[in-house]
């Protein structure tokens, strides 16, 4: 908690070179604004001051572990058991298997899209794991593991994928567009960010009907760039909504490196632009997101005030199925992200040092988690498509005259051809 | 003929015979209420009845810039009816996630001409919201109120009607009323209805529009056509502050002996297909009149659908009057906006071909 609040009054004091008295904050309570600008107790100096945000210093990153699984001198374990790590880690696994055969099974055609994870699986697990499955999560589309920590289960995610009657959506949505109305998992939209200020709207119902839960908003550094996360922010800060903004700082938005996308500290520098505490987090590091996590939830739902994480890592995988990141980066630049700060493999050392795994253990999570996979893959492939009459359902909240009058269209045209229509069908 | 245009206060025929009508059927207690009180009314009834419902938006709490909002804040509390940042996507944003929620989200948007920057949350969140999720979630308690139309001096900014670009997204309902009476009940089933809303108001008539409007409880049904005067020899479509200046063109029109069925549309989309069908097929002629400018306007909607429905009872081509495809001007809005003297011609024109 102190870390939290010291990291926020850096961030508030740019220019520690000839640092403000006071911090830019709303009036003091009886504050009259005459002889003043309205809405600051700036205080006046006779120096012409510029500042430049360059010369700030960089807001740390915090880490428990380093990548050998060791606590970092002074960092204190928080100890979260035996029980909670080695669920953790098997979730890990799973989430990496399922990444892997999907991905497979998108290059094989047997299904449409899909978007791995791989490198962000600390962040994913970290947070979900220090929330609370009332919290309402507000996601991009790379948190499948924060859903699959809350229950969604292989066969949902393999139905989703496969557009089958099974998948929650209808088949409606592209892959990887899940959602789940009991786990508090609004669904996943394309449109990049515009679920920043739904989670903030969100966040002020919890307020306002006094529910002690949080809204919980993942969001890549690309999608930071997007007016909506301003929007959003501003909203959170001035309605003073009980949400947690967690950036994903992967470095890359598709092709676009982070030197293209900014040029201030990353994201969590503009935090305190908008009156909101921030942290800074490494994201490979499982225990640290955990904390910050849980921490940023018992602040937010205390002072009834907004928190932004950015929890930095690396997208190990390409951006999609319809990408090719070598041409955009080197290999080796992958490789080494891979082979020395994998989460997967830190959480592994973890648990390893600690007597929590071995090698034979690991390997069995691993052809479990794998062979479920494979089912679950196998299962949704078989499952045919949702009722052709759903295509009009929802759109509304019941049928209106003028889609039934479509429906009926289409029935009676499918009906008149109907080998063309069951060939693609 | 000459004729000098009737000042825009002057009640019209149709308004009292509504007025009458609602007293009639319901002998309900009535008081007199601008266009702007009435909504007013309307968001009070919605927030009294309905605990979870906030009203919010640029400068609404201190009763907003058209008076619309004037009393809610003292009477709910400044959690329920507030000023939000000055940022339109994130009123839509904000908004379409409390009713996310299953609470009601009342949103008001200062202009239409500034709904823009809120289109994407509009169009590709809050109108697919439910489609998306195969029905598991759902913003259905969303409201998104916004004047519209000419007021005289608007410039390109302050006079838009922006309905036929809402108009294109299934998912969402457009909605606009043309007097106090209609405002009120349309506003609160608009609230209530389970599906988001993009509600029209005629800033034109907020002062201008003046009725006994029932007071408390009553809603006018979403998806209906409203026939305001029956006749004969031609339909005429409109809706929203337009009305006003096609019952004028219509009063024209019969001083000629013309006989016209008046309709208002009320609800833009999904838009009431049966009852301008069963007019024209009895007409056999269709005037659309609407401020937006022509192509693409909702006119055109109505103008094709209507001609495959009612092709052999067609005695003329359809007839579009709207605002020209240009910028919405400053000094040339008498010359710009379809007025009466415009759709008069174009009745002539239906009947006489």
């Amino acid at each position: 908690m102190k870390m939290l609040t010291r990291l926020a009054a850096r961030a508030a004091l740019p220019g520690t070179r000839r640092a403000l008295a006071t911090p830019l904050t709303t009036p003091r309570a009886g504050f009259s604004s005459l002889g003043h600008f309205p809405g600051t107790n700036m205080p006046y100096v006779n120096e012409l001051v510029f500042r430049d945000p360059k010369e700030n210093d960089l807001i740390p990153c915090f880490r428990i572990m380093n990548e050998q699984g060791d606590i970092v001198d002074g960092a204190q374990d928080p100890e979260l058991g035996r029980d909670i790590c080695t669920q953790i880690y098997t979730n890990m696994i799973r989430l990496n298997s399922m990444d892997n055969v999907f991905y497979d099974a998108q290059r094989q055609g047997r299904i449409s899209f899909y978007m791995t994870s791989h490198g962000e699986e600390g962040i994913q697990f970290g947070s979900a794991s220090a929330i609370r499955l009332s919290d309402m999560v507000f996601a991009q589309y790379r948190e499948p593991g924060v859903l699959m920590w809350r229950g969604f289960s292989l066969e949902n995610f393999a139905d989703q994928c496969f557009s089958n009657q099974g998948g929650h959506g209808k088949g409606r949505q592209m892959p990887v567009h899940y959602g789940s109305v009991e786990l508090n998992y609004h669904t996943i939209s394309s449109p990049l960010a515009t679920q920043i200020p739904h989670a903030v709207g969100a966040a002020y119902s919890f307020k306002l009907a006094k529910e002690e839960r949080i809204a919980v908003c993942f969001f890549g550094e690309g999608a930071a760039s997007e007016g909506d996360f301003h929007a959003a922010l501003n909203f959170a800060s001035t309605k003073e909504c009980p949400v947690l903004f967690f950036c994903r700082n992967n470095g890359f938005a598709i092709s676009t490196p982070t030197k293209d996308q900014f040029r201030g500290d990353g994201i969590a520098s503009r935090g305190a632009g908008y009156g909101i505490p921030i942290m800074r987090v490494d994201g490979n590091d499982f225990l640290a997101v955990h904390e910050a996590t849980r921490h940023a939830r018992e602040y937010i739902l205390k002072h009834g005030r907004p928190v932004l994480i950015e929890a930095m890592s690396y997208r190990q995988g390409h951006h999609s199925t319809s990408d090719d990141s070598t041409r955009y980066r080197e290999v080796a630049e992958i490789k080494h992200w891979k082979e020395t700060c994998d989460p997967i493999d830190r959480t592994k050392r973890y648990l390893t040092r600690r007597g929590w795994l071995t090698e034979e253990q690991d390997q069995h999570i691993r052809d479990t988690e794998r062979m479920n996979v494979l089912a679950a893959l196998q299962k949704a492939e078989t499952k045919g498509p949702p009722a052709l009459e759903t295509l009009f359902e929802d759109v509304y909240d019941h049928k209106l005259p003028h889609l039934l009058e479509q429906e009926q269209e289409m029935l009676e045209h499918v009906a008149k051809y109907p080998d063309h229509y069951a060939a693609g069908h | 003929m000459v004729m000098s245009l009737r000042p825009l206060r002057a009640s019209s025929s149709a308004l009292q015979r509504t007025l009458r009508r609602a007293a009639s059927t319901a002998a309900l207690e009535t008081k007199q209420m601008n266009l702007f009180t009435a909504i007013n009314d309307a968001m009070r009834v919605a927030m009294a009845t309905d605990p979870s419902a906030v009203v919010f938006g640029e400068d609404v709490a201190f009763g907003g810039v058209f008076r619309c909002s004037v009393g809610l804040k003292d009477e709910f509390g400044e959690d329920r009816v507030f000023n939000s940042p000055l940022c339109e996507q994130g009123i839509a944003g904000f908004a379409i996630g409390y009713a996310a929620t299953g609470r009601t989200a009342i949103a008001e948007i200062q202009f239409a001409d500034y709904i823009f920057p809120a289109f994407d949350q509009i169009v590709n969140e809050a109108a697919k919201y439910r489609y998306r999720s195969g029905g598991e979630f759902h913003c259905g308690k969303l409201t998104i109120r916004a004047p519209y139309g000419a007021v005289g001096h608007g410039g390109h900014y302050h006079s838009q009607s922006p309905e036929a670009y809402f108009s294109h997204t299934p998912g969402l309902k457009v909605v606009i009323p043309r007097d106090p009476i209609k405002a009120k009940g349309l506003l609160l089933a608009s609230i209530r209805d389970p599906n988001p809303v993009v509600f029209l108001e005629p800033k034109a008539l907020y002062r201008a529009s003046v009725a006994d409007v029932p007071v408390g409880e009553y809603t006018e049904e979403l998806g209906k056509a409203e026939i305001v005067k029956r006749g004969e020899d031609v339909t005429v479509v409109g809706w929203g502050a337009q009305m006003r200046v096609l019952e004028e063109a219509v009063s024209y029109a019969e001083e000629l002996g013309i006989s016209c069925e008046l309709i208002d549309l009320q609800t833009i989309y999904p838009w009431d297909v049966d009852t301008i069908e069963q007019s024209v097929r009895k007409t056999g002629r269709l005037v659309v009149s609407h401020e937006a400018p022509k192509t693409g306007g909702f006119a055109a909607e109505i103008a094709s659908t209507i001609q495959d429905r009612c092709f052999l009872s067609l005695e003329a081509p359809i007839q579009r009057i709207c605002g020209y495809d240009t910028p919405f001007p400053l000094v040339f809005e008498k010359y710009y906006v379809p007025d009466a003297l415009k759709n008069f011609e174009a009745i002539k024109k239906v009947c006489n071909y």
